[in-house]
């Protein structure tokens, strides 16, 4: 155990459990603990909503598995991460206004809420609440095995150890403080993310004599991995651009970040939220990558791609220093666990339970069903864990993918096409999530695409053509705004 | 009651022109992070030319869209994008809170 290593990282934790504690103060006094608990009251400011926007969505990935890749393949993969800059400002302004104002008449807490009140249906409602445990919950389980083998690796303690210390850190936390204790550890979360890319990047290009040094040792050792290509040069112009639709505008069709874009507390902050997640994702994003490619002419030879960051990490700084950058990636994973944890949870309370089971639920009931539930769930990803499923980054895809397939134009032709109804929702979705997982294990990478591609068309052509078709037909009158 | 309606309209029409706007931006990205990626650096690796020590392409590409993005959207943002109440009018009577 090395304690200048480990300093940062207890404080941290302790901070946020403070956080929880804090949360809870509104928990326990709030007139309607449905909205409290599940969306912290609608009341997020610019800069939390850009932290929680940027903190949910950058994870394991971003800081152990996207690094370890650019390690591997070169400036090329630093290209294809900047395909996430849009998750900055097109999720916000896309979603926007309008669909802030329809969450709000519908008074929905949950995108499933949404999509509900929407398509005033009961089909689209348990789809959308089943994809979301399925998928979130899968993610979830990558999540929490990536956060226990980090700190495994960097404390050397055992990996269930490890999976402990990290579960019940967050587990009491989301349990006790909801949405709101969420979001405000996702203000730490991210801050510690960006500072500690900041530090991290610097030392690398220092460790490694400057940038032209590093770019001469890298084209000394293989020209293409300064190329757009990638090292073995098969990263084509099209497989790369593919990516745009991945973690790009895809992202609209995530229930975890569509959830925040019904949080905020007014058009400022929303107009803030997006020109401070734009940079804040920006710059991690790419300064992570970077390092990964960086890393290989300061330390060549670092076989498995999940060892890059925290080796690198280790070797460039001080342990003080050092514990301040690794809290970074658990920071990261948390806080995109955090977040799906209470997404699932909500689904369950509020999707599942208050929709369908028990929709006369006293407060006290829900309540204590919310935190029980959310405790009950955190316990059984706890147990999943512990006998992890290799392939991180795999499985953490086939979840995004997956979602974003289902949800991504029941959410946006439910926002802006009058004439979309329940048929083309559900048909969008069925379509978008079973070509998904065919595609996946069939045909992945479709004509040189990534995966994802493919099912977000065919659920686009499903839609519209289901919505045509059935146009005048059933209960659903043309939907208006008011 | 009329003048209520109006006024919803507006900001559903803002809404919208707000979305477009989110969209005209990530083709703008795209297709600047496209053009110099692949325009500058298809070439042969060893022939590139450097930019404070990144290869021209890189520079461009990728610094330059996260700078440019970063400013765009912050000057989009504070010179297009409108405040509007996000939540519902008031009922009856109260036209106070509701300035035009």
């Amino acid at each position: 155990m090395n304690w200048a290593l480990s300093i940062p990282l207890f404080i941290y934790l302790i901070g946020i459990f403070f956080i929880g504690l804090w949360a809870n103060c509104y928990v326990q006094k709030t007139a309607s603990f449905i909205k409290e608990y599940f969306i912290g009251s609608r009341s997020l400011g610019g800069f939390i909503l850009a932290m929680t926007m940027m903190a949910t969505y950058g994870s394991a990935s971003s800081f152990i598995g996207g690094p370890g890749i650019a390690y591997q393949t070169g400036l090329g993969w630093v290209l294809l991460s900047m395909a996430q800059l849009p998750a900055g400002y097109f999720v916000l302004t896309v979603l926007g206004k309008k669909f802030a104002i329809l969450a709000r008449q519908y008074d929905a807490v949950t995108l499933t809420d949404f999509l509900k009140a929407r398509y005033q249906s009961n089909t689209v409602a348990i789809f959308s609440t089943l994809s979301i445990i399925i998928f979130l919950f899968s993610s979830m389980a990558a999540q929490w095995v990536g956060g226990a083998r980090l700190l495994e690796s960097i404390f050397g303690i055992s990996y269930t150890t490890a999976l402990i210390i990290f579960a019940v850190s967050v587990i009491v936390y989301v349990v006790i403080g909801g949405f709101r204790a969420v979001s405000f550890t996702d203000a730490i979360q991210g801050s510690v993310m960006f500072f500690g890319t900041m530090i991290l990047l610097v030392a690398v290009i220092v460790a490694g004599g400057g940038i032209e040094n590093i770019m001469m040792t890298l084209v000394e050792e293989n020209p293409y991995l300064i190329s757009p290509f990638g090292a073995d040069g098969n990263l084509t112009p099209l497989y790369v651009s593919s990516y745009w639709i991945l973690v790009g505008v895809g992202l609209v069709g995530l229930p975890q970040l569509a959830v925040r874009a019904m949080s905020y507390k007014d058009s400022q902050a929303l107009h803030r939220g997006i020109i401070y997640n734009t940079v804040f994702v920006g710059v991690i994003m790419f300064g992570m990558h970077l390092i990964g490619v960086f890393a290989r002419a300061v330390h060549p030879g670092i076989v498995n791609g999940d060892h890059v960051m925290p080796t690198i990490t280790m070797e460039v700084l001080p342990p003080l220093l050092a514990g301040i950058v690794l809290a970074a990636p658990l920071a990261a994973i948390m806080s995109t666990v955090d977040a799906l944890l209470i997404t699932v949870s909500s689904a369950v309370v509020k999707d599942i339970y208050l929709g369908f089971i028990n929709p006369e639920a006293t407060e006290r009931e829900i309540k204590i069903g919310s935190f029980l539930t959310t405790a009950i769930i955190g316990i059984i990803v706890f147990f999943i864990a512990l006998s992890p499923p290799d392939f991180l980054i795999w499985l953490n895809l086939f979840a995004f993918g997956g979602l974003e397939s289902t949800f991504i134009w029941p959410v946006i032709f439910g926002l802006y096409w009058n004439k979309a109804n329940h048929y083309g929702a559900i048909s969008a979705m069925i379509i978008g999530m079973t070509s998904y997982i065919l595609l996946d294990q069939l045909y992945p990478n479709a004509f040189g695409m990534h995966t994802v591609v493919v099912p977000i068309l065919l659920s686009c052509i499903s839609f519209v053509l289901a919505s045509w078709m059935t146009s005048g037909k059933g209960t659903i009158q043309s939907f208006k705004h008011r | 009651m009329q003048n209520k309606k109006l006024k919803e309209d507006r900001r559903i029409q803002i809404a919208h022109k707000e979305a477009l706007i989110g969209v005209g931006l990530v083709i703008f990205n795209f297709l600047w992070w496209f053009a110099f990626a692949y325009g500058l650096g298809s070439g042969n690796p060893a022939e590139y030319r450097y930019i404070l020590g990144f290869p021209e392409w890189f520079f461009y590409s990728c610094i330059g869209s996260l700078v440019i993005m970063s400013l765009l959207v912050t000057l989009i943002v504070k010179k297009f994008f409108t405040e509007v109440p996000l939540d519902d009018p008031p009922h009856d009577g109260d036209q106070q809170s509701w300035p035009d």
